[in-house]
């Protein structure tokens, strides 16, 4: 008896992962087409995607999953064939990832700035700055709580090349420079945690919950200027890659109607992407 | 303290009306977690209850080498699946990455130690009780094992109990191999990350106790079922 038992119930236990697992691919199977696309932090907590998503799915029937890490990582998901196709804003390691063969071109879709972020009292004076180098200066001559991304995103990877604009190197700062290795969300949250100097997105600062005494303080030079670019996979060194999917996705992303959505999306009013596609 | 109060409504408002995308997110979670539970304790139950069991050279080592493993760390579980999944990795052609599937593959080996380590405490002392009586009768091994599996029943409910509290509350692993994609691979955990980032916290905490209840609800539902804590039986 208790040997059967013991044999039905171990049955019933392999039937029942079995039929769980499957329960799971079989949604797959009916879904509609879909590709995977590395985006970076700033482009999802902008909210833009929530917007744009839902319109390829409707003109194209296509799924878009998102994975939503950093450029840095996002380039690497591209080069070991990952992902089908990556949306990232660091021009120079964009042009390293073409030269090296990982992805087929790079096509400018749109752009937004970045915003230096910081408490309210403003310690180190930076709203009056001329510049965004100035600007920085003043935050390490004050040796006031500055937040850096620190985990080679592209926003973290302008900041560094700011630091070096200005004629000094991150990793010989002491204390107050705090490099937390997060994505722009969680950063910011630190940031509002230490009342500290940050640099952001203007759409993530904007679509941010959890500001506390924080304040945008200095916004406006063009080296703030912060372009998206969409690069396809090489389908030559991953043969999986849906490079029709990937064709369709582009076109519409370059269409007229994604210009309108990109450009008519407003936080509180303000305007946050500026489409600047050729066709 | 008033985060936590917005937390408290949060997730009153998202279970009374049924929010769609909570309760697609809160079954695939449930999906995952007992998927890979069902298949650990498939291996864990057989592993712990043998190495109660048999008497080997390396059976100290053996045991201590699987409470060390308990405390395996799923980051670090996580990005060894990942790299094995990757399309440039070795198990790439199979295309598994970013699936629910490699995230039921990442759990099963976070907790079935866990699970294997649990069974071995219970069925040692099980295997003190019954020693004479099955060596008696010139028992088999397996029959051993089985009798003991069978006898032991309801400790090992605890053990499975114990790798599904650790399975569903787990972020690490599952956030670097599923990468918590909208309608994919997201699940309660990665969700509370995603919305802690960007600032939501009273709907993150929302999501958090959401996440308790649910461990709350599969345990009392599990004891139900095997009719433990009731009159007459033990």
């Amino acid at each position: 008896m208790s040997r059967l038992s013991f044999a039905r119930t171990f049955v019933r236990v392999v039937l029942l992962s079995v039929s769980l697992v499957s329960g799971l691919f079989a949604p797959a199977l009916a879904r509609a087409e879909s590709l995977k696309m590395a985006v970076t932090t700033s482009f999802n907590n902008s909210g833009l995607s929530d917007i744009l998503l839902p319109e390829i799915k409707k003109d194209l029937g296509l799924d878009v999953q998102l994975l939503i890490v950093g450029t840095g990582q996002a380039l690497r998901l591209g080069q070991a064939g990952d992902v089908d196709a990556v949306l990232v804003h660091s021009r120079a390691a964009e042009e390293a990832f073409l030269a090296a063969g990982y992805g087929t071109h790079r096509r400018e879709i749109m752009y937004n700035d970045f915003v230096l972020i910081g408490p309210k009292s403003d310690p180190a004076g930076i709203a009056g700055a001329k510049t965004a180098v100035e600007a920085l200066k003043k935050i390490a001559a004050a040796k006031v709580p500055f937040v850096s991304r620190g985990d080679d995103s592209g926003t973290n990877k302008k900041e560094l090349s700011l630091w070096k604009s200005a004629g000094m190197d991150s990793s010989g700062f002491g204390s107050w420079y705090r490099a937390v290795g997060a994505g722009m969300g969680a950063s910011l949250n630190t940031a509002s945690g230490m009342n500290a100097y940050i640099m952001s997105d203007r759409a993530s600062w904007l679509k941010f919950a959890n500001k506390g005494d924080l304040k945008l303080l200095y916004a406006g030079d063009p080296v703030l200027f912060n372009q998206y670019a969409f690069i396809p996979v090489n389908p030559k060194l991953h043969p999986q890659v849906k490079t029709d999917l990937v064709a369709k996705l582009e076109t519409w992303l370059t269409s007229e109607k994604a210009e309108k959505i990109i450009n008519d999306y407003k936080i509180n009013g303000e305007k946050l992407f500026v489409f600047n596609a050729k066709r | 303290m008033s985060d936590i109060f917005n937390g408290l409504a949060a997730a009153f408002w998202l279970i009374v009306t049924l929010d769609a995308n909570l309760v697609e997110i809160s079954l695939r979670s449930l999906q995952v977690t007992l998927s890979a539970l069902a298949i650990a304790c498939v291996f864990a139950f057989p592993l712990g209850t043998w190495l109660a069991v048999q008497r080997f050279r390396l059976r100290r080592t053996a045991i201590a080498t699987l409470n060390a493993l308990m405390g395996l760390p799923p980051v670090v579980v996580g990005l060894v699946v990942y790299i094995l999944l990757s399309r440039s990795g070795p198990f790439g052609v199979l295309g598994l990455l970013f699936t629910p599937t490699a995230m039921i593959i990442a759990q099963v080996i976070i907790i079935t130690p866990l699970v294997a380590s649990i069974t071995h405490q219970a069925m040692r002392d099980l295997w003190a009780e019954y020693h004479d009586l099955l060596i008696s009768l010139k028992t088999t091994k397996m029959q051993r094992i089985r009798t003991l599996i069978w006898d032991g029943r309801r400790t090992l409910l605890t053990a499975a109990l114990a790798g599904f509290g650790r399975a569903i509350g787990e972020v690490g692993a599952i956030m670097i191999v599923g990468g918590n994609i909208d309608h994919a691979t997201r699940v309660l955990t990665t969700a509370i990350a995603l919305e802690t980032g960007k600032g939501d916290f009273a709907l993150a905490l929302g999501l958090g106790f959401v996440l308790i209840a649910l461990a709350l609800a599969v345990s009392i539902v599990s004891h139900w079922l095997s009719q433990t804590e009731r009159e007459g039986r033990w």
